[in-house]
């Protein structure tokens, strides 16, 4: 109960922090917008539906990397200890990664929008099915970039050392992910996509569980 | 005596494995034909890979229990040592790919994967080398290892299954069970699994025991 607690009110501080400022969202939403409209100048139309959901799923990908890396990354040593005194490790890791969902899943959401207005879709598309994928993708892109920030922030040197942890351990995760999308794409029926839906939620429950016993010994210094 | 034993052992198994492999007769299959030898090679160092990579997981565990600085040695010298065996096992796998698949590297999901695991190790031995002060490098490292540890399981093990693959094994293609049926490759394979990680292990323990002697020289 006290966890729950926590939790609670570290995510009301999140929400509200990013509120006052609304830098992330803002910065990470014109990251994504501009991104399409370079892609959509290059591309000018996208010939075939594996190019434009792979297209999607990269955009997605550094648009999420930018955006949740911040939540361990840009906090102050000031700031980490205000919530080490506060809550305990479980409770931050916690509300960081479900703070990092709703960010995520609103992200998306508009990024998916804003790519169908520009590129359009495909006939036989299965919308429902795609928008499971990207709520699948927005979760487990925010375990694990939570996660592996914690890790970057601590050794450092930030943005780069981001990128070389977190894409080895993304990309199974992605593949899974494209898999799915593309099925949908398709318009294939509900239960060919099984085996990688309940993958995906094995690999966030795996991640979730190792990422909850380890963060308590990276948090305390 | 009782400490040379296992090497004895791993030497015998290797060389038994190697000459055998080599001699003993294997069933005739249409494509692979004697090709197929290259299962005693090729499967064992990703054995002996799995297995020092545990070793490695098991001691960023310790560490992190412990936090004593020879288990985060121990743990990066058996990273260090996998690599190693991760690599020889793309190259025997690609070398076999050239005779049976026609190129050497032919995008196929298992090699692309295995490829992508051993990424996951470098990123691993990239971020010790981003961390100077020697505690915080070992704690933080640890942690990436184990962190990374199920990705590489699910990378290896899991996602080839799930989806097509020129590799025996995948996606109907004969594969383990099918040449298992042959007793006299099954007499080679096994030990050739025990006898290369014996040895894996052996290079670990001495790789292990030459940084501990450097590390104590450094202090002093």
């Amino acid at each position: 109960m006290q966890l729950a607690k926590e939790v609670k009110y570290l995510i009301h501080k999140e929400v509200l922090l990013e509120w006052r400022s609304k830098y992330t969202i803002n910065g990470v939403l014109l990251y994504v917008v501009s991104t399409i409209f370079t892609c959509y100048l290059s591309f000018v139309s996208l010939g075939d539906k594996l190019t434009w959901n792979a297209l999607f799923w990269i955009i997605m990908l550094f648009a999420s990397i930018n955006g949740v890396s911040k939540s361990f990354l840009q906090e102050t040593k000031g700031q980490q200890l205000y919530s080490y005194i506060l809550a305990s490790p479980a409770a931050v890791l916690i509300s960081k990664m479900v703070y990092n969902i709703l960010l995520m899943l609103a992200l998306t959401t508009i990024a998916l929008g804003f790519y169908i207005l520009v590129f359009g879709t495909y006939p036989d598309t299965n919308l429902l099915m795609y928008y499971i994928a990207i709520i699948l993708g927005a979760i487990s892109f925010s375990t694990v970039f939570t996660m592996v920030s914690a890790i970057a922030s601590k050794a450092g040197n930030g943005g780069m050392l981001m990128a070389i942890l977190s894409f080895p351990i993304i990309i199974p995760v992605l593949i899974l992910l494209i898999r799915l999308a593309k099925n949908a794409v398709d318009g294939l029926p509900w239960d060919t996509s099984y085996d990688e839906i309940s993958m995906l939620l094995a690999v966030n429950v795996v991640t979730v569980a190792t990422a909850l016993l380890l963060f308590p010994y990276l948090w305390r210094e | 005596m009782s400490k040379t034993w296992w090497k004895v052992l791993g030497a015998i198994l290797v060389l038994y494995s190697t000459v055998g492999g080599l001699l003993i007769g294997v069933p005739r299959l249409a494509i692979l034909n004697e090709t197929i030898r290259n299962l005693y090679f090729h499967v064992p160092m990703w054995f002996a890979m799995i297995t020092l990579f545990s070793i490695s997981v098991f001691y960023s565990i310790m560490f992190l229990l412990k936090g004593e600085e020879s288990y985060d040695t121990r743990a990066v010298e058996s990273v260090n040592v996998g690599v190693v065996f991760s690599i020889l096992g793309l190259i025997t796998g690609s070398l076999w790919a050239k005779y049976t698949w026609g190129q050497f590297w032919s995008f196929d999901v298992k090699q692309n994967f295995s490829a992508i695991a051993i990424l996951l190790y470098f990123a691993y031995l990239i971020l010790r080398n981003a961390i100077d002060e020697e505690q915080k490098r070992a704690k933080i490292s640890a942690i990436y290892n184990i962190f990374a540890f199920p990705m590489m399981v699910v990378l290896i093990m899991v996602l080839p299954r799930l989806s097509d693959s020129l590799h025996p094994g995948n996606g109907g293609n004969p594969g383990f069970n099918s040449y298992d049926l042959d007793s006299r490759m099954r007499a080679v394979l096994y030990p050739a699994f025990i006898g290369w990680s014996i040895i894996g292990f052996w290079i670990y323990t001495i790789r292990f025991r030459i940084r501990s002697i450097e590390n104590k020289q450094q202090h002093n």
